[in-house]
C-alpha cells in the first residue's frame, strides 16, 4: 500500500467518523467539530489519492487551500449562529434534539 | 440597426452575468440598507438584460465558452453556457427582479432584517449565476458553498430563536451535503486526473469507484435539494424566513443543486448509472410527492403549507431520472424535468409572495385567520390561484407542459406506475390549495381589521403568476433555447 493510498484511506475513515458525529451528537459545538473532521478527511483523500503516481501534483494542493478557506468561513458562520442561538434561548442544541 | 444588434451579440455576456450581481453586492454592503434598496432594481434589471443578451448569443451562435482572465483549465477557471444554463440564468434573473421589487416594499414596512437582505441577495444571485456557468466540478463545489452560505444568512435575517435554529439546521445539512460532493470530486480527480465535466464524462468507466462517486455526489446533492426523506431542514428554513427570502429559497436555491445533479447524471455519470439507481431516485421522488403533499394538507400555518408544497414539487423533478433510464422516454423526460424546475420556480415564488401579502394584511399566519382576504386582497388571491394551476399541472400553465412531457416519457417507456404517482400528486395538490382558497373566501369576521398594503406587493406576485402561465402558453421559446447543446443533439421535445 503506497503512502498516498494510506492517506486516502485514513481520510475516508475520518470522513465517516465525522459524518457519524454530525448525525448522532446533539450539542452544536460537537456537530461543528464533526463537520471539520469530515472536511479534513476529504482534504486528505484529495491530496493522498492524487500523489499515487509518485510526483507532486499542484492542482489538489490548490484545491485543498480553497477548501480550507471555505471550511474556515463556514465554521466561523456556524459558530456565530450557535452563539446567537445560545444567547436567544440558552440552549446548545437544535430544537427536537436531546439536551447533550 | 443590424450593426447595433451584432455589436450587442459580440459582448462577452458571461462575465457580466456573474460580475453585475457581485458588484451590486459590494456596493450594497458598503453603502448600507438605503442605498442597497435604491440600487436593487437597476442592478436586477441589468442582470436580467445580461442574461437575455447571453441567451440571444447562445441561440444565435451555439454554446459559449469563456476562460476567466485568459487562463484555461486545469489551473484557470473555464465558464460554459449552453441552453440549459441560459434558461436557468433567465429564471434566476426574472424571479430575482420580481422578488426584489416585492422586497423593496416589504422591508419598507418591517424593520427586522432589512440591513443585510440586499447584499446577501446580490451574493445569492451572483453565486447561483456562477454555478450555472461553471464547467468543472471543483468550481461547482465553490459556487455551491457560496450559494449555501448566502442562503443560510438570508434565513437567519429575522434573528429570532426559531430563525436561528432553522438557519443552523440548514447550514449543517448543506455543509454535510457539500462535503459528500467534495469527497466525490476528490475520488474523481484521484482516478481520472481532471476536473472538467466534459473530460470526466469521457473518462468515467463503470466500476466500484464510479458507483461510490455516484452514490456520494447524488446523496450530497439530494440532501441539498431536500429530496424526501432528507427534507427535514427545508420547511422550517423556507416557511420561517422573511417572505422574499422564502420565495428566493423555494423557487431558486434548491434548483441549483438539482441542476448540478442533472448535469452530472447526463454528462458525467451516464456510462456508469444503472437502472435500479435511477429507479431508486424515482421512488424517493414519488415518496416526496405523496408525503410532502400529505404534510402540506396537515399544516395550520399558510407559509408552512407552501413550504411543504415545495417538498412535494421537488419529487416531480426526480421522476426525470427513472423516466430517462429507458431510451424511448429520455428526451421528453429531460425536457419535462427541466421545465418542471422552471415553472415551479415561477409558480412557487408567486405563491410565497401572495401568501406573504395575505399574512401581512391579516397580521396572523394561521390558515383560519384568512377570512375576508378574497374581498380585501383579490389580486393576491388570484395570483395564488394562478400559481396553483401550474402546481396542479392544469392547462394552460408551465406546470402542465412539464407534467405532460413527464407523462409522455412514462408512457413511451412503459412505466405506467409513475403516471399513477403524478395523478395522485395532482389531486393532493388540489386538496391543499383548495383548503387555503376555502378559508380565504369566507366572509370576514366582525370587527376584523386589515393592514393596508402598497399595490407593488400584490403586483409583483401577480407578475410572477402571469409568468407561470406564460410558460404554458409560449413553451416553444424556452424549449428551443433548451435544445442548444442538450445532451442529445438535434432532439425535439
Amino acid at each position: 500500500m503506497s503512502i498516498g493510498l494510506i492517506y486516502a484511506v485514513t481520510g475516508a475513515l475520518l470522513f465517516s467518523l465525522g459524518l457519524y458525529g454530525l448525525i448522532v451528537h446533539a450539542h452544536l459545538i460537537r456537530k461543528i467539530l464533526a463537520f471539520n473532521i469530515m472536511g479534513s478527511g476529504t482534504f486528505l483523500v484529495l491530496v493522498g489519492l492524487a500523489q499515487r503516481g509518485g510526483e507532486v501534483d499542484p492542482v489538489p494542493q490548490a484545491l485543498v487551500l480553497t477548501g480550507i478557506v471555505v471550511a474556515v468561513s463556514a465554521t466561523a458562520f456556524a459558530l456565530i449562529l450557535a452563539r446567537r442561538l445560545y444567547a436567544a434561548n440558552g440552549r446548545c442544541t437544535l430544537p427536537g434534539e436531546g439536551e447533550a | 440597426m443590424s450593426t447595433v444588434l451584432s455589436a450587442l451579440l459580440a459582448v462577452n455576456w458571461i462575465s457580466w452575468v456573474i460580475g453585475l450581481p457581485l458588484t451590486y453586492t459590494i456596493a450594497a454592503f458598503l453603502s448600507g440598507a438605503r442605498a442597497g434598496r435604491m440600487l436593487a432594481l437597476p442592478a436586477l434589471v441589468l442582470s436580467l438584460l445580461a442574461a437575455v443578451g447571453l441567451s440571444a448569443r447562445v441561440l444565435a451562435q451555439g454554446p459559449q465558452r469563456h476562460m476567466v482572465g485568459g487562463w484555461g483549465a486545469p489551473l484557470g477557471i473555464e465558464l460554459y453556457a449552453d441552453g440549459l444554463a441560459c434558461l436557468m440564468l433567465l429564471m434566476t434573473a426574472a424571479i430575482g427582479l420580481f422578488t426584489g421589487w416585492y422586497a423593496r416594499h416589504y422591508f419598507a414596512r418591517q424593520d427586522t432584517g432589512a440591513t443585510y437582505f440586499w447584499p446577501l441577495t446580490g451574493f445569492l444571485l451572483g453565486a447561483m449565476n456562477a454555478l450555472y456557468l461553471s464547467a468543472d466540478v471543483f468550481n461547482l463545489y465553490v459556487t455551491l458553498e457560496l450559494l449555501g452560505l448566502a442562503a443560510v444568512g438570508l434565513v437567519a435575517l429575522t434573528g429570532g430563536a426559531a430563525a436561528l435554529a432553522a438557519a443552523l439546521r440548514y447550514l449543517l445539512a448543506a455543509l454535510a451535503g457539500s462535503l459528500m460532493y467534495l469527497l466525490g470530486v476528490a475520488l474523481l480527480y484521484g482516478a481520472h486526473g481532471t476536473l472538467a465535466l466534459a473530460e470526466l464524462g469521457a473518462r468515467l468507466v463503470p466500476g466500484p469507484l464510479a458507483w461510490t462517486v455516484i452514490a456520494l455526489m447524488t446523496l450530497g446533492l439530494a440532501l441539498k435539494t431536500a429530496l424526501f426523506p432528507l427534507h427535514f431542514w427545508l420547511p422550517p428554513a423556507h416557511g420561517g424566513a422573511a417572505t422574499p427570502v422564502s420565495a428566493l429559497l423555494s423557487a431558486l436555491v434548491i434548483k441549483a443543486s438539482f441542476y448540478l445533479l442533472l448535469r452530472l447524471w447526463f454528462e458525467v455519470f451516464a456510462p456508469a448509472v444503472t437502472i435500479p439507481a435511477a429507479q431508486l431516485l424515482g421512488v424517493l421522488g414519488a415518496g416526496a410527492i405523496l408525503w410532502g403533499s400529505w404534510l402540506a394538507l396537515c399544516q395550520q400555518k399558510v407559509k408552512m403549507i407552501v413550504a411543504y408544497s415545495t417538498v412535494a414539487q421537488i419529487g416531480y423533478l426526480f421522476l426525470l431520472f427513472p423516466l430517462a433510464a429507458y431510451a424511448p422516454g429520455v428526451e421528453s423526460a429531460w425536457y419535462g424535468g427541466v421545465y418542471q424546475a422552471v415553472s415551479h420556480a415561477f409558480a412557487k415564488a408567486a405563491m410565497f409572495l401572495a401568501v406573504g401579502s395575505m399574512v401581512l394584511a391579516a397580521g396572523r399566519e394561521d390558515i383560519d385567520q384568512l377570512d375576508g382576504i378574497s374581498a380585501r386582497l383579490p389580486l393576491s388571491l388570484f395570483s395564488f390561484a394562478l400559481a396553483g394551476i401550474s402546481l396542479m399541472g392544469l392547462p394552460p400553465s408551465g406546470g402542465f407542459i412539464a407534467k405532460w412531457l413527464l407523462l409522455k416519457a412514462a408512457l413511451a417507456g412503459g412505466q405506467w406506475w409513475w403516471v399513477v404517482v403524478m395523478i395522485l400528486g395532482g389531486l393532493l395538490t388540489a386538496a391543499y390549495l383548495f383548503r387555503v382558497l376555502r378559508h380565504a373566501f369566507l366572509p370576514a369576521r366582525r370587527g376584523k381589521r386589515f393592514r393596508a398594503l402598497p399595490p407593488a406587493l400584490e403586483l409583483s406576485a401577480f407578475g410572477l403568476a402571469l409568468g407561470s402561465l406564460a410558460l404554458g402558453l409560449w413553451a416553444s421559446g424556452p424549449l428551443a433555447l433548451l435544445r442548444v447543446g442538450a445532451p442529445f443533439a438535434g432532439a425535439s421535445p
